[in-house]
């Protein structure tokens, strides 16, 4: 269900794990109720750093996505996550940008850096311009 | 001095004769992390591991070790028996098996661990009855890190462990290492070149250049940090005022280190036509920071 994930995309490692779960959960690969591998599982199928599978874990279950159950592990959250509706809700809204710039010639390469450097504009509006 | 770092060093300091090896280092490594010590050849790695083990004098500056001074005779040789040591130099006597090898080690450490000495035999393929100073240059290094691994120490110091081996054995090691730290909460501290085994399981990083820390921060830090902004404009790229900036031709490249905000709002104050926003690798970010005496 999950794998490594990729260092030169520039989004933190803990970050990918948490899309990796999230889209698990929109795709049904994972359902509510269904309990996760351990953080120390992950972290030797994956040969990745303990801590940050940890961090994952936790920043997941902050955001209600999983809940972490004593003794038992990580379980994905019954009630579902009100961010996964909030995208849900956006995902259109991008794909009919994104196939727009496709139209225009835009290559998938350039999207993705023209997306992160409007991320950045995006962040230093308020107190630029 | 917080006992929350496994290492902690300020200034540290080693002189051979006139010859400064490491100059003003200063560490921090948290209890329980992996982390990866960078840097080019003769930077100073070997020789802080060395002072850290007590292997080599400290010429100036302090160091602690889980909480131990390292300058001191007595708790250096605390130091010693709780923290595993693979140095550089991985060779063995010819005459003594695996499996003696392993007996004879074992008598020497009271937290010892024979299932875990077992388990990375048998995963490191190191035959019992094969004689260690004929194994080939990467079973030496599986059997001096089975050596380390299985001392139940609580921190690992390791010159290179992955040095020579071949990508699903260097797999095998990080492997070890990773599930080490997940069980037992030891704290890694490993120098490497191989930049991609770093990436893949250190949630820290230092980067020592010309014997000066020059980086020390978590991973995740360091990479959100560094990005590389290239900007294109009509004519001549103006000067935005930043020092890491490169002009080629109407392309402006500027190296962002958490300051990527900060130079695409000049650059579009500034009308830049195009801001692109890339970010960096490990090796790019190590390959920026440590320029040795060229620079």
């Amino acid at each position: 269900m999950l794998f490594p994930p990729n260092p030169s995309s520039g989004v933190p490692a803990y970050r990918q794990l948490i899309d990796q779960v999230r889209h698990a959960i929109e795709t049904g690969a994972l359902r509510p109720g269904e309990q996760l591998p351990g953080t120390r599982k992950v972290a030797e199928d994956l040969v990745m750093n303990p801590n940050t599978v940890a961090k994952a874990y936790q920043e997941l279950e902050h955001q209600g996505v999983i809940e972490m159950r004593k003794g038992l592990g990580a379980f994905v959250a019954r009630a579902g996550s009100r961010g996964g509706d909030l995208v849900q809700k956006a995902q259109p809204v991008l794909r009919s940008a994104m196939e727009r710039m496709a139209e225009i010639g835009l290559h998938e390469e350039q999207m993705r850096r023209l997306f992160e450097s409007e991320l950045i504009h995006l962040r230093s509006r308020p107190r630029g311009e | 001095m917080s006992s929350e770092l496994a290492i902690e060093t300020q200034q540290l300091r080693k002189s051979f004769g006139a010859k400064d090896a490491v100059q003003g280092l200063t560490l921090a490594v948290p209890r329980g992390s992996i982390c990866g010590f960078l840097g080019r050849n003769g930077a100073g790695k070997t020789t802080t591991l060395k002072m850290l083990m007590g292997m080599t004098k400290v010429t100036g500056g302090e160091g602690r070790v889980l909480g131990l001074r390292i300058a001191d005779a007595g708790e250096s040789t605390e130091i010693r028996r709780r923290t595993g040591f693979v140095g550089e130099d991985k060779r063995f006597p010819w005459s003594i098996t695996v499996a003696e090898l392993l007996r004879f080690t074992r008598a020497f450490y009271p937290r010892w661990r024979p299932d875990l000495a077992e388990r990375y035999r048998r995963a490191f393929q190191l035959p019992p009855g094969a004689s260690a100073g004929r194994l080939s240059k990467g079973m030496r290094s599986r059997l001096a890190l089975l050596l380390a691994l299985a001392r139940g120490a609580e921190l690992l110091l390791l010159d290179e462990p992955t040095e020579g081996l071949d990508p699903s054995t260097t797999e095998e090691t990080l492997q070890a290492l990773v599930s080490l730290v997940a069980e037992q909460g030891t704290t890694v501290f490993f120098s490497s070149h191989q930049l991609a085994g770093v990436e893949q399981i250190a949630d820290r990083i230092c980067i020592v250049d010309e014997g000066r820390t020059v980086v020390c921060d978590a991973l995740d830090e360091l990479k959100a940090g560094y990005r590389r902004v290239r900007l294109v404009f009509d004519g001549e790229p103006p000067a935005l005022g930043f020092e890491t900036a490169r002009r080629d031709g109407r392309t402006l490249s500027v190296l962002a280190r958490g300051n990527a905000d900060e130079i695409v709002a000049r650059a579009r104050a500034m009308n830049a036509r195009s801001v692109d926003v890339q970010p960096l690798t490990l090796k790019e970010i190590f390959l920026e920071s440590s320029k040795g005496a060229e620079s």
